[in-house]
């Protein structure tokens, strides 16, 4: 509504012409400095000839004046002229679809950058008129109220669709895989919110605990022939003892040098996995893991002697598929306990001192609670629920090296949780949907898929900088919202 | 008069060859307000610190006496101050915990013995009992300081949300929800209206006349302080320079020529 007065208030901004033009022209050559190591060389490999250099000229010029073109339209648009928006995004469309760009790539993002201007171009023509204005207002309004109302379903709705979807026709082997691979996340994203969006602190070493779990599980499983089952809780509780373990000596460091030295635990546990040879086999990474099994039955076609396999034991026709939707249940589970419990300690008087501690950690002492407990706890439980995951994790692939556990997926995980909304149970589910579902989603797209990923966050960031959810429900009312908003 | 609530001596910090405190004695009583006042720099606000553990004092004894049993302030860790000696502060600068509702600010100051009710969380996470007792009394506790300063429409608000004046107010309340022996309030009226500070003035002496505890007050407006202290000490360049009534303080030479020298005429007729 602000910026809608604002923009009434000088209806006719004559553009600055030769200063939009300069501007236009500066983007597109940082553009070109910068494409130019990107998207000008390519290395091909000639054979005999060994790597040589591809020059790809004609690739940085049309980028380049694309983005010259678009930056004129987009600050033309801001400033209150929409036609030449309308313009330009119609012909970078027109030029995408009928020239022959150098490359398929070019031609998407023109096309997209045209759709893009057009819709901009549209909007600000929009706006420039008051009923237009009031329009616009009206509509922002209404999708806000919308949006509120619905968020509380689209738990439920995400919940019973997640139920539901191994039943489902189109859920193959590869939707399985990709459930998993999310469901994993979002618990991961719900262990570790517990320590960076309640307790705030900043653990950039995250995957240390889901490493400890995994290994836990693949040692005991694998050397002293403990059941799925009952290393679960073992794995648990020994990353809960790494995470108090790695407490200690942090407890007085705060922000960035907590990070730092978060991040070296991370790297610690992936070095030590990696030179401890006789424990964990090193780089080779410990092989046939057993998986989980139901009652005893494992899903494989034929049984050992003395078991019988889960499909014979139901009287089904043997499937790949029912390991994997055996194992989404369980990480379903899991996942869904994390929530519950989280959920839950924010209600209790701990909950509450690990969000006291993230907003102030010297108001937290001056009413009397211990920070060393308060935050050893909270390293304990999230650790313990990526313990929990590790586990899981092991058992379904089967097969874990130190390779799984670097630095990247901590960044993941974190990223999840940020995105999100720091300390939303919400946030994470979208975020890992968004952030896990897409790049798998784009895996067509190769090696540009990563690119989705990197879209993803900076939409995320410039539109939502607090995260999808930023808004926090207080853990107690006073007065219950339902009847009139307070 | 029987034994002071807190007896500080000889209270002495350096920071490096900086004296900020320089052999401070005093004492504060159960049922007083006993103010520390003196010019920018003065140390008063160190003198806090020490006392509720965000210092360890490099030279002195701070003992705090209640039931028979005396606390030794510079031995604890801070947060066993507020916890068991039963020493709450509010800050110059507030620090409320910004981003939780008001009445989670009250239910957080009320932790430890929440947390003990919970059995360290084990049995509240199954919903015991004695935890929902605990927890209803404790809503009761919250629910009674909201209504004693005003904020009862407000409770569900972010604390960080409320005008400044309001949240000086939860701040204190906050620190009375720890059940505190001694309050210790750091320039509660800076940042306030005359209507703001005289309500303030109504707290503290309804805190003073009903709650049975020693209040510490830090404050440069004098109006503040001469209204309401039983007890002033008046502190310039870490030093302890007067130590007594309002009226014996604002008649001592000292003190005049330390701090009120400039401001004398203005406060005189009206303090």
């Amino acid at each position: 509504m602000a910026i809608a007065t604002a923009d009434r208030a000088r209806p006719h901004v004559s553009l600055d012409w030769p200063a939009a033009l300069k501007d236009a022209g500066v983007t597109a050559l940082l553009a070109a400095a910068l494409g130019i190591f990107i998207v000008g060389f390519r290395t091909v490999d000639r054979g005999v000839a060994g790597l040589q250099f591809d020059y790809q000229v004609v690739d940085v010029v049309v980028a380049c004046v694309v983005i010259f073109f678009g930056r004129l339209a987009l600050t033309a648009a801001a400033g209150g002229q929409p036609v030449p928006a309308l313009l330009i995004g119609a012909g970078l469309l027109a030029a995408a679809q009928g020239l022959k760009l150098p490359s398929d790539f070019l031609t998407v993002v023109t096309s997209l950058i045209g759709v893009a201007l057009v819709l901009r171009g549209l909007w600000s023509w929009l706006r420039r008129s008051e009923a237009g204005a009031r329009i616009v207002a009206d509509a922002s309004e209404q999708f806000g109220t919308v949006t509120r109302q619905a968020f509380p379903w689209l738990g439920a709705g995400l919940l019973a669709f997640a139920v539901v979807l191994p039943f489902l026709p189109f859920a193959d082997q590869k939707v399985m895989d990709l459930g998993i691979l999310i469901l994993t996340y979002v618990m991961l994203g719900w262990g570790l919110n517990i320590v960076v969006g309640l307790a705030g602190l900043l653990d950039l070493g995250y995957v240390a605990f889901y490493a400890v779990g995994a290994y836990a599980y693949a040692i005991l499983a694998t050397q002293h022939g403990w059941s799925f089952w009952a290393a679960l809780p073992a794995a648990g509780i020994l990353a809960a003892m790494f995470g108090v373990l790695l407490g200690f000596p942090v407890l007085r460091l705060r922000g960035d040098y907590l990070a730092i030295v978060t991040l070296g635990f991370g790297e610690i546990v992936r070095i030590v996995l990696l030179n401890w040879v006789d424990l964990t086999e090193g780089p080779a990474g410990i092989g046939n893991i057993p998986s989980a099994q139901i009652l005893g039955h494992p899903f494989t076609p034929n049984a050992p002697e003395g078991k019988t396999p889960f499909h014979e034991w139901l009287g089904l026709e043997f499937s790949a598929n029912h390991r994997l939707i055996f194992l989404y249940f369980i990480i379903l589970v899991l996942a869904l306990i994390t929530n519950a419990v989280t959920v839950r300690l924010r209600r209790l008087p701990i909950g509450r001192a690990w969000e006291a501690l993230r907003e102030d950690e010297v108001a937290c002492q001056a009413l009397g609670i211990n920070p060393t407990n308060t935050k050893l706890t909270a390293f304990a439980m999230g650790a313990m629920f990526a313990g929990f995951a590790g586990t899981f994790f092991a058992a379904k692939q089967r097969f874990i090296s130190p390779e799984s556990f670097v630095f990247i997926e901590s960044a993941i995980i974190l990223s999840i949780v940020v995105l999100g909304g720091m300390g939303s149970q919400m946030g994470v589910v979208l975020a890992a949907i968004l952030l896990i579902g897409l790049p798998e989603w784009f895996r067509d797209l190769g090696q540009y898929r990563m690119l989705a990923f990197g879209l993803a966050m900076v939409l995320i960031m410039v539109f939502k900088p607090k995260g999808l959810v930023a808004h926090r429900d207080p853990t107690i009312h006073l007065h219950p919202p339902n009847g009139r908003r307070p | 008069m029987n034994q002071p609530l807190i007896q500080v001596d000889h209270l002495t910090m350096r920071f490096g060859g900086l004296v900020a405190v320089d052999d401070v004695s005093f004492a504060a009583s159960h049922r007083q307000i006993t103010a520390i006042i003196g010019p920018n720099g003065a140390g008063k606000t160190t003198v806090f610190n020490c006392i509720t553990g965000f210092y360890r004092p490099t030279v002195g004894r701070l003992a705090l006496h209640h039931d028979g049993r005396e606390y030794l302030l510079e031995r604890m860790a801070g947060h066993h101050i507020a916890g068991r000696a039963r020493v709450a502060r509010t800050f110059q600068n507030i620090r409320l915990f910004p981003g939780m509702s008001v009445l989670e600010n009250l239910l957080v100051a009320q932790h430890n013995r929440l947390m003990l009710a919970s059995g360290y969380t084990f049995l509240g996470i199954f919903g015991a009992a004695s935890y929902r007792h605990a927890e209803a009394r404790a809503l009761d506790k919250a629910r009674a300081w909201l209504d004693r300063i005003g904020l009862t429409p407000h409770a569900d608000r972010q604390a960080g949300e409320l005008p400044y004046g309001l949240q000086r107010r939860l701040e204190i309340a906050r620190a009375m929800c720890t059940d505190p022996l001694l309050l210790c309030l750091d320039e509660p009226a800076a940042g306030l209206n005359p209507r703001e500070s005289a309500e303030l003035n109504q707290l503290l002496v309804s805190v003073r006349e009903t709650e049975r505890i020693g209040v510490l007050l830090i404050e440069h407006d004098m109006s503040v302080v001469m209204a309401i202290s039983d007890h002033i000490i008046v502190l310039d360049y870490g030093r302890k320079i007067a130590d007594g009534t309002p009226a014996q303080v604002r008649a001592d030479p000292a003190v005049i020529r330390a701090y009120l020298g400039e401001v004398e005429e203005g406060e005189a007729s009206h303090g």
